[in-house]
């Protein structure tokens, strides 16, 4: 043990703490990021002096420490530091209004409202898939060699055809982007749920026999209850990539809005800070939605009785 | 089993039977149908009969389908043969409607082609497609998934010996790989410029993180039995490593190889719209759909999913080969 439990505090959460911290994930994990942060400042240092010092001339001899600084605070760096991007996050989250274009806010949620969208779509047909290939032989033989095929095509590249596609015939706007982050999202949900149905024991489809249960009953009861632990797992995996798809395809659409509009427009500009920026609010995004679906699941399997 | 199978012999003819003359006349129906429908799209007009005949044989192939999953195959060869036409025959039914219902209705080809106009633009754009394959495949892909699987297998074995950095790099890297990495793409493309050195550098980030989570978890993997025994034998790291732990990662390995081929594959192309020479797969679908020449694009596609299943493909050949042991490929 680190540190002797103190007398006078027989809860010792102060201990119990520590201790967790030190055994469990918390304590490694910050030093881990604390040599990230570092390793950052080092890498912008180093990678944006040589811009600093052609900015400045040939004839300038900084000290080090006006180096440093230099280097850290540059107007286009090539790596920004972090306080940079946090400071930018602030001036963009904070300081503009929600409803301007300016505000990353905005951006994010254009974003989400695609994401929530493809990942509804593509999760109910992901579901139906399932539940038609384990109730259809014929599904299952026809059907899963080319699901997992389609899995091995490179999806995202045919985001700009499907969003101009969809443009020529007159469907413009979100629906497009969405269908993307569905036909991303289904295919986790789809092998997840035909996992899950079909992972009750055969004793206990036995049983359902023995009570003269119909295909629909043992569904309902059995199957169906069976599977939600898997298809939360496949969820959440789904809602993530569910907003790449998102941010992948705001990309062919001239960069109007959206995270990934944003990341094209810092490209084209040269607007490092922006990009990271853009970065890290999709990265908060991706956070956000995965730690919802994971609350949910939480509620829905102690509402089931579950145990975890 | 006591009792040998009812039958064998029959079952493996029946079923060479039913698919040698359901392909044969599948085959028959669909060559006449296309080529009518070609024949009424010159003409520029389809008559309803045509659209009959079109449900009818699609009706067949679905009963065909049906009668071959439930064909009862109590022999290996029969069991096989059934799994692979099974799925074909629905691929070339899916391939045929697209063709006949492209064609005969005459759907606008900045829609959709047909595959046999994809096909003939593919024939005929051989050496563009080739530039571009080397290009985002040979140049991007490969090394990319090469030297991010590899470093993060190589991570992973530092974590191994040092439990507690793999206590802080795990959550990390299990929260990395949900994030959207493909969007350090345009910083990439600015650092190391348009050439393939900056995709490169975009599929190595992409590959790491699974990698890394996937090979700790598999170097976890061996029993404490089997390490107890190994230690039994006076057996050190290296030959319980080699012996033992890799072997016991090795499907653990697979499955990381198996994501990052599709991960390396979309990194690649999408990292091309961000800018590029004027070569590549990503930069050419980006510019044909531009200029709504889409044939080129499907042409494209198409090389991208051959190429993708191919991968994919040569791992799961690999694979089972490496890890024949394993529960998941005993017994057949």
């Amino acid at each position: 043990m680190m540190i002797e439990p103190a007398p006078h505090r027989p809860s010792g959460f102060g201990r119990r703490f520590i201790n967790a911290a030190v055994a469990g994930h918390f304590l490694p994990v910050c030093v881990v990021v604390l040599v990230l942060v570092c390793g950052w400042y080092f890498a912008a240092f180093f990678m944006n002096r040589a811009v600093v010092l052609t900015l400045m001339g040939d004839d300038a001899h900084p000290s080090l420490s006006q180096l440093i600084w230099a280097t850290l605070n540059s107007e286009r760096p090539l790596l920004p530091a972090p306080h940079q991007i946090l400071a930018e996050l602030q001036r963009t989250v904070l300081d503009v209004s929600v409803t301007s274009r300016r505000s990353l806010v905005f951006h994010a949620e254009v974003t989400l409202e695609t994401t929530l969208i493809g990942f509804a779509i593509g999760s109910c047909a992901g579901v139906l898939l399932a539940v038609g290939i384990v109730h259809s032989r014929v599904l299952q033989k026809a059907l899963m060699p080319w699901i997992i095929a389609s899995q091995t095509v490179p999806i995202l590249a045919i985001a700009p055809i499907v969003v101009v596609v969809l443009g020529n015939i007159g469907i413009t706007g979100t629906l497009p982007k969405a269908l993307i982050s569905a036909y991303l999202c289904f295919f986790p949900v789809t092998i997840g749920m035909t996992k899950g149905l079909a992972s009750p024991d055969l004793m206990l489809i036995d049983l359902m026999q023995t009570f003269h249960a119909s295909r629909r009953q043992t569904f309902w009861k059995l199957r169906f209850p069976a599977s939600v632990p898997f298809l939360f797992a496949s969820l959440k995996v789904a809602i993530a990539i569910s907003l790449v798809g998102a941010i992948v395809a705001e990309l062919p659409t001239g960069a109007q809005a959206g995270l990934g509009a944003r990341l094209l427009s810092g490209s084209y500009y040269g607007q490092t800070i922006q990009i990271w920026a853009a970065l890290f609010a999709a990265a908060t995004l991706a956070a956000v939605v995965v730690f919802a679906v994971g609350l949910i699941e939480r509620v829905t399997l102690a509402g089931m009785g579950s145990r975890r | 089993m006591s009792h040998p199978p009812i039958q064998p012999a029959k079952t493996t003819g029946n079923a060479l039977l039913l698919i040698l003359f359901g392909c044969v006349g599948l085959v028959v129906g669909f060559g006449t149908l296309v080529h009518l429908a070609h024949g009424f799209a010159a003409q520029g007009e389809t008559p309803i009969w045509f659209w009959f005949a079109v449900a009818l044989i699609w009706l067949a192939a679905w009963i065909l389908v049906g009668r071959l999953s439930t064909f009862p195959a109590n022999d290996d060869f029969a069991g096989r043969l059934i799994e692979t036409s099974v799925p074909l025959i629905f691929g070339a039914t899916i391939l045929f409607l697209w063709e006949v219902i492209t064609v005969g209705a005459g759907v606008p080809k900045v829609l959709l082609p047909a595959p046999s106009d994809i096909g003939s633009r593919f024939a005929s754009s051989l050496p563009i497609l080739e530039a571009d394959f080397v290009q985002t495949v040979l140049r991007a892909v490969v090394p990319g998934w090469m030297v991010g699987s590899l470093s993060g297998f190589l991570i992973a074995l530092v974590c191994d010996r040092v439990p507690f950095l793999a206590r802080g790099l795990i959550p990390i890297g299990n929260f990395i790989s949900a994030l959207p990495m493909i969007g350090v793409a345009p910083i990439m493309v600015m650092w190391f410029g348009f050439d393939w050195q900056s995709k490169v550098a975009i599929v190595v980030i992409m590959t790491f993180f699974p990698a890394l989570v996937n090979s700790i978890a598999g170097l976890q993997a061996s029993g404490e039995l089997e390490r107890d025994l190994m230690r039994s034998y006076g057996a050190g790291f290296t030959p319980t490593f080699w012996k033992l732990r890799l072997p016991s990662a090795m499907p653990f390995l697979f499955n990381a190889l198996k994501i990052n081929s599709t991960l390396a594959m979309i990194g690649a192309i999408v990292a091309e719209f961000f800018g590029t020479p004027i070569v590549g797969m990503g930069f050419r679908i980006s510019t044909e759909v531009g200029r709504s020449d889409l044939d080129m694009v499907w042409a494209e596609i198409a090389l991208a999913a051959v190429t993708g299943s191919l991968f994919y493909g040569l791992l799961v050949l690999a694979e089972r080969s490496v890890t024949f042991w394993h529960p998941s490929y005993r017994g057949r």
